[in-house]
């Protein structure tokens, strides 16, 4: 789940202690004025959960309202990554001294958090990483000791921060406890600006929550930036169903994430076109009425293939909920099946008996078929 | 990691339906569960077997095995911590979408002992012949058979169907060895294949891999040593970047775990590497036959 910045700033970072700028933020030019008038020089910032805003025409710098105005009306309806903008923060503007990078993400070999910080901030880390990557320096964290200001020493040591490392010390610490705090998948301050007064503000926020984590972070859910999905992505995700819609002409309905890749992958090697990647694994077996329904109602499908191996999954269940949906929905198109694992006999006879097709033995001849029939 | 006849098997959560159910198969697969965990139903007994407050609780009434997870994902961190601390070797994590920052405490402490996390997000472990620990068809005849190749799998269902055309092209397993979809596991793909060289009944070695991640490119960096044959098949060829497919661990970022730099790895490492899972088994069965091993 992703965040917008001021989200990210006022939610996160200011409740943790670490400093930011005055902002406001604002939905119309004339309001931007108006909190431009009562801060001064201003940075005017569209607020999308994308990455690269100043690049795209998001980010602007007024000196006076009328300028705050303007360029909140440049950039409000303006789209961004394909968000359209509807929402700017007039920010204060800092006295920069230097930029500086700072985040905690979670490292899956050493299945840790991980601090990182380049005395090189204000780019993106992947551009960073790619360019310079002896400038980020890394720190693994042992969960069960914590991240404290003392740990930071060999992560700033060197980098000629003077007297703001102290300060910079302080903010990783805390940036650490509010990622655990609040199951960040990651949390990032790029750039964290060292100010000529010598104060240390994070100019920019970018918050991941982890997915599996919103039950216990109900005020975080609450302000997340929605999910791009389409239509029928967005009525997969009220079933609790991962439906993530591809431009092929092949429809996909397995069970399991793997065995749902796979059939994607067999689909493109025999020179198909995926429509769909749609998992009913774990619980949600028992919604093939569902996923049969979204998979027919994405309007490139030509054919479709019902990959069942029952490990967890039982395929008499998912078999019987796709024979019902069909019987509702009465498609044109023609469907091929390989169903194998727990319950497959029965599975194998009620397609058989109610469906009147014959499933087939190997995976590869039931992708086969369907591509040809897409044709 | 790998299930032996006798080994004494915990079930935590078995008086829950998944638990109870998946207990009865276990059991008629010939695992030998010992008993289950439910704090509010101590002392009472479920399918033959008695029910502990705490796997702690358990342990003082006789050495386990293994321990098999069936709690959902909240509450799974605090089950995987008391099994830890019942200083069972072996746990089984079967739980999906458990918070990541569980997950780390999880592995944290297991660190710190002498326990050995499978999963989370496995299918679990099965022996064909001699039983299984999780939510796989294990008694089912058609997908296993006992033999000599051991299976190596992030997937459930995957995995499920690989082991089938073995089956059915006459190749038995040794092992399979579900490690779960999840990127933060505790027994990586490495950890699998290196116990698998070790098994004296493993002969070959089918690798089911997945995008995400560099466990395969860590376990190509292994089997390059190896001498028993290796076999693999990589899901998520066709996946379209930065997109979650199902398993967490499945997304390919930023260029990083990808499907090419997988596969020549594991190929660089003279793994055959086949483009559908139905080639897998015919591949093993050709690299097989000739000196008869299988």
């Amino acid at each position: 789940m992703n965040f917008e910045e001021h989200v990210g700033k006022a939610l996160l970072l200011a409740p943790a202690g670490i400093a930011i700028p005055r902002g406001v933020v604002c939905t119309t030019p004339d309001a931007a004025a108006d909190a431009a008038r009562g801060i001064g020089p201003v940075v005017v910032k569209a607020q999308v959960p994308a990455g690269k805003r100043g690049k795209s025409g998001g980010i602007a710098i007024a000196v006076t309202p009328e300028q705050a105005a303007s360029a909140a009306r440049k950039i409000l309806g303006s789209s961004i990554a394909g968000y359209v903008v509807e929402r700017v923060l007039v920010e204060a503007r800092a006295e920069i001294d230097r930029e500086v990078y700072a985040a905690v993400v979670t490292d899956v070999e050493s299945r840790s958090p991980l601090v990182l910080f380049s005395a090189e901030g204000g780019v993106e880390i992947e551009e960073l990483a790619a360019a310079k990557p002896d400038t980020i320096r890394r720190a693994v964290v042992d969960v069960t000791r914590g991240f404290r200001s003392a740990d930071s020493v060999d992560l700033l040591r060197g980098q000629g921060l003077g007297a703001a490392e102290a300060a910079i010390a302080e903010v990783l610490a805390k940036l650490y406890q509010l990622y655990r705090d609040h199951d960040a998948e990651l949390v990032e301050i790029n750039p964290l600006a060292l100010l000529r007064d010598g104060r240390v503000v994070a100019l920019d926020c970018k918050f991941v929550l982890d997915d599996a984590a919103a039950l216990r972070q109900p005020a975080l859910v609450a302000a997340a930036a929605p999910l791009k999905l389409t239509a029928l992505e967005g009525r997969g995700a009220e079933h609790g169903l991962k439906f993530i819609q591809l431009d092929g002409n092949v429809g996909i309905l397995a069970n399991g994430a793997g065995l749902t890749m796979t059939t994607m992958d067999v689909i493109a090697q025999f020179g198909g076109r995926p429509a769909n990647f749609l998992e009913i694994g774990g619980d949600a077996y028992t919604k093939a009425e569902v996923a049969l329904d979204l998979v027919l109602s994405n309007p490139g499908v030509k054919s479709l293939v019902v990959n069942f191996c029952g490990a967890f999954a039982r395929t008499d269940v998912m078999a019987a909920g796709v024979i019902r949906a069909w019987e509702v929905l009465r498609p044109s198109v023609p469907a091929f099946f390989s169903i194998h694992g727990t319950g497959a006999d029965e599975a194998v006879k009620l397609v058989r008996e109610r469906l009147g097709v014959e499933p087939y033995d190997l995976m590869e001849d039931a992708v086969l078929a369907a591509i040809e029939a897409a044709r | 990691m790998i299930y032996r006849s006798g080994h004494s098997v915990l079930v935590q959560g078995i008086t829950g339906k998944q638990g109870s159910f998946w207990t009865q198969n276990m059991q008629a697969c010939g695992t030998n569960v010992v008993g289950g965990v439910n704090p509010k139903r101590a002392g009472e007994r479920i399918l033959g077997v008695p029910i502990y407050g705490s796997a702690v609780d358990a342990a003082w009434d006789g050495a386990i095995d293994i321990s098999v997870i069936f709690i959902p994902p909240l509450q799974a961190r605090a089950a995987v911590i008391d099994a830890i601390d019942a200083r069972i070797r072996t746990i089984v994590v079967l739980t999906e979408h458990i918070p990541t920052r569980d997950i780390v405490d999880i592995h944290a402490r297991a660190r710190a002992s002498q326990s050995r996390i499978i999963g989370p997000n496995t299918a679990g472990i099965v022996t064909p012949g001699e039983g299984f620990v999780g939510i796989m068809p294990g008694g089912n005849a058609e997908v296993f058979q006992p033999g000599s190749v051991g299976v190596i799998s992030r997937s459930g269902s995957l995995g499920t169907l690989i082991c089938l055309d073995l089956s059915r092209a006459g190749l038995g397993q040794s092992a399979f060895i579900g490690i779960g979809g999840d990127p933060l596991i505790g027994t990586t793909t490495r950890d699998a294949l290196i116990a698998l060289d070790r098994d004296p009944r493993t002969r070959a070695v089918a690798l089911i891999g997945e995008i995400g991640g560099s466990m395969e490119e860590d376990a190509a960096d292994y089997a390059r040593g190896m001498t028993k044959p290796v076999v693999a098949f990589i899901a998520g060829r066709a996946a379209p970047p930065d997109k979650k497919m199902g398993h967490a661990g499945a997304i390919v970022s930023g260029g990083r775990g990808g499907y090419d730099s997988k596969r020549a790895a594991l190929e660089a490492a003279g793994v055959r590497v086949t483009d559908t899972p139905n080639e897998l088994a015919r591949a093993l069965a050709g690299l097989l036959a000739p000196s008869g091993v299988a």
